[in-house]
């Protein structure tokens, strides 16, 4: 078996998540809640593939399991370059750029504790995206800037 | 419908409407000694979740000066708030008793959570150690009263930067005018690094610790009381309270013309000694507190445009 084939093996059903920024695959797992027990699909994490567009990337394929849009919408906040491909029998059935919209809601809450849409008000958290790399949001209640890092404890 | 709807932060305000309050402000001077009908039949309701004596007495004389009236909670542990209903319902429910809503509450983006849910106006009377937009427009109005204009002024911050919510409006506020903003404070309490982000980019702002490297070039220099509480060490705040304190000696090597605000309560960041001198217009600020709520309750129930 070529040494290639070995690394990236195809999945015969599931989702593969392509072109994540470098250094990023192991947030990703997280905040789809893959915590390495699960006991069956195969989880491939590939780190520092060489990528033409971006000199290196990242690559999860989660075998079993096709992405739901609010999932996609949490990978857009890491790796906002990132493809995700569903794969049924083996092949691509549908592929689609992540992609961050300007306002994001009810994704992620604010890491303010004094945030007025942490108290349990009938609204959704909502923030406005003011850089993608490096993340920037803004929230629209009480104006906290949060950072890539406060993102990622918020899952 | 005013100006604008609601008064939620000062960052929703442009140099233009500022300014639009300051004037409106001015014309109604008079209207504080004698009083007027322009607001009859109108009914602000103020409501406080937290403590407040002059914000609040402030906001209720200037809807009596203009002839409305005002309802109020003051006490939200016998409110419905203590039976545990959200903002959202409490809004939705005093909106039908009332023409304006002012709201102070302990958490940060209330008043634009409450402006989502009203269809009266909302002014946001203070929000967790965020925001106080009314306090930013009358520490505006105060120099601009005393000085003539804002532009062209050199303008320190000093005390509490960190968790004053009127040094952060208020630093936003000048951040529309070519002012030069001196932001003197001990290390621990500097400005959130956000605010000192978004405003460096309009004008020019210089940290440092020590006011009197600067005081000489001062047009006005506002202080805050420094709280105790913040700090992690009292050490720290045994070292850094007298460097802090506003006095004669201080004054001295101050421009005749330099004006000393200060929001109030003060906790001796500025001695007695000072009140009599020509610097003094912290009891000033107060006054002209009141004249700038009754212009921003004018413009908002659109008695005037």
């Amino acid at each position: 078996m070529p040494e290639e084939l070995l690394r990236v093996s195809k999945i015969k059903k599931g989702t593969v998540i392509d072109h994540i920024t470098h250094g990023y695959a192991l947030d990703i797992l997280k905040i789809l809640g893959i915590t390495g027990r699960e006991s069956s699909g195969v989880i491939t994490i590939a780190i520092n593939v060489p990528s033409k567009k971006y000199g290196i990337k990242d690559i999860v394929k989660v075998e079993g399991r096709e992405l739901k849009a609010e999932e996609v919408d949490k990978i857009a906040l890491l790796a906002p370059h990132a493809t995700i491909n569903i794969i049924r029998n083996y092949k691509v059935v549908e592929k689609q750029r992540v992609k961050l919209p300007a306002v994001i809601r009810g994704i992620v809450k604010c890491a303010n504790p004094s945030c007025i849409s942490n108290s349990g008000e009938p609204i959704q958290p909502t923030f406005y995206v003011e850089r993608e790399e490096p993340l920037r949001l803004r929230c629209h209640y009480c104006g906290r800037i949060m950072e890539r890092e406060d993102v990622m404890r918020r899952f | 419908m005013g100006l604008f709807k609601d008064l939620i932060s000062i960052k929703d305000l442009t140099r233009e409407e500022i300014d639009h309050v300051l004037v409106t402000a001015d014309a109604m001077e008079p209207l504080a000694a004698s009083g007027s009908d322009m607001l009859k039949g109108k009914i602000l309701a103020s409501l406080f979740f937290e403590p407040s004596t002059r914000t609040r007495l402030s906001f209720e004389a200037a809807m009596l000066k203009l002839g409305g009236s005002v309802i109020s909670i003051t006490e939200p542990r016998v409110s419905s708030v203590e039976k545990g209903e959200n903002l959202a319902d409490t809004i939705r429910v005093v909106e039908n008793y009332a023409d304006v809503i002012v709201l102070r509450h302990p958490l940060e983006g209330a008043a634009r959570l409450a402006a989502e849910f009203s269809s009266v106006p909302i002014i946001n009377a203070g929000s967790g150690a965020e925001e106080h937009p009314t306090q930013a427009l009358l520490d505006l109005f105060t120099i601009f009263k005393n000085k003539g204009d804002i532009d062209g002024l050199n303008i320190a911050l000093m005390g509490d930067l960190r968790y004053g919510r009127t040094v952060h409006s208020l630093a936003y506020a000048l951040s529309n005018y070519a002012v030069n903003l001196y932001l003197v404070s001990p290390r621990l309490l500097r400005m959130r690094r956000e605010i000192v982000e978004d405003i460096s980019g309009k004008i020019k702002v210089e940290e440092l610790e020590d006011v009197e490297e600067i005081l000489p070039e001062l047009d006005v220099l506002y202080v805050t009381r420094i709280q105790k509480e913040r700090f992690p060490d009292l050490e720290e705040y045994e070292k850094v309270k007298g460097s802090y304190k506003v006095d004669l000696n201080l004054l001295s090597k101050a421009r005749e013309d330099l004006i000393l605000l200060h929001p109030l309560p003060r906790v001796g960041e500025i001695a007695p000694e000072v009140d009599s001198t020509r610097h003094a217009k912290y009891f000033q600020q107060t006054r002209f507190g009141l004249i700038t709520r009754m212009a921003i309750l004018a413009l908002v129930l659109g008695a005037v445009d």
